[in-house]
């Protein structure tokens, strides 16, 4: 669950650096998008494919795939939780434990345990959120998107 | 637990083949050759079918942006805050917009107080090599849209529990693993 990953010892190439930064969103809707990837970069589809693996197996990358926009699909919800220090570990075990928590971080603050959870509706996102706050007997703080003022257009990578 | 504010959400907007294309693509693309192909394997259509499907999603937004989903930390990336701001309601859009044209803003939403305990209604998320860089980049946000003066807390991330994108499929999601 928690991850820890030796990154210092990644090692980024050109190929990774343009994978990482040029290809967060747009990837190509053909059938063979690695393949025309390969293309635009000079390279062949297998370095591509061998270079995203690597960077997934290495924590870099998470997935290829969608963002969706939060409340299109499903429902979801930023929840927080005032948890005692001692029990930080345990609770955010067992938020953690749930499927459909899918962030999960302390943060510096009086409210330290701060998740996202997401379920198919809100009937069933709020059975979550009841559960953790019934389990751990500590309050859970709802707090779902009002309004989106971010556009997504992934996050430019500044390497140094 | 007072759910009373979740806003409506429109899941008619969205097919049955949809649904299904939806919880075979949450995990990411697989790296094959065919990827659409493979998806649509899992989920009943044919290649065409889910690149047609995936475009329209995208078109209409249902989908922000499909691509390589990087994990910022294990880039060097190592200071990630939320930081949040108490705002006249009265001005949350315009301040909102002006946050949220920052490229270095991740997210930013608008969300309900919950008073006492949570008197802020503005949520941002700023990632940075360091502390030193996030707050430098909250000063910066601040001065741009004439912040300086609005309550506002830093809470930066001290440990990560758990992180992967969302699981939508209608499964016991209810259920501890």
């Amino acid at each position: 669950m928690h991850r820890t990953r030796h990154t210092e010892t990644l090692e980024l190439g050109t190929l990774e650096r343009q994978l990482l930064n040029d290809f967060q969103h747009h990837l190509p809707l053909t059938p063979t998008p690695y393949a025309d990837i390969a293309a635009k970069l000079g390279t062949s589809e297998e370095a591509v494919l061998a270079a995203l693996h690597e960077l997934q197996g290495a924590g870099a990358v998470s997935r290829v795939g969608a963002v969706f926009r939060t409340h299109r699909v499903g429902a979801s919800t930023l929840a927080a939780m005032a948890v005692p220090p001692e029990r930080l570990e345990e609770v955010a075990a067992l938020v953690s434990g749930y499927d459909a928590v899918n962030h999960n971080y302390e943060r510096e603050h009086r409210i330290n345990l701060w998740f996202v959870a997401t379920a198919a509706d809100e009937k069933q996102l709020t059975q979550v959120l009841d559960d953790i706050e019934q389990r751990s007997g500590i309050a859970v703080m709802a707090l779902p998107m009002l309004e989106d003022f971010h556009i997504d257009l992934g996050f430019e990578l500044k390497w140094t | 637990m007072d759910m009373n504010v979740l806003p409506r959400m429109h899941p008619d907007n969205l097919t049955e083949a949809d649904r299904r294309l939806v919880a075979a693509i949450q995990h990411g693309l697989p790296l094959v050759s065919h990827p659409y192909a493979e998806l649509g394997a899992q989920c009943g259509l044919s290649e065409g079918e889910v690149i047609n499907r995936l475009a329209a999603l995208l078109a209409d937004g249902t989908i922000k942006r499909l691509g390589v989903v990087v994990r910022h930390r294990e880039l060097g990336y190592r200071a990630n805050a939320m930081v949040v701001w108490d705002i006249d309601d009265a001005k949350v859009s315009e301040l909102g917009h002006c946050i949220g044209r920052f490229d270095f803003v991740t997210l930013c939403y608008r969300r309900p107080r919950r008073l006492p305990a949570w008197p802020y209604n503005l949520f941002c998320m700023i990632h940075g090599q360091d502390r030193e860089a996030v707050l430098e980049r909250v000063r910066q946000i601040e001065q741009h849209c004439g912040l300086a003066k609005v309550p506002h807390e830093v809470l930066f991330s001290r440990r990560r529990f758990k992180q992967r994108g969302a699981l939508y499929a209608p499964v016991q999601s209810g259920m501890p693993r």
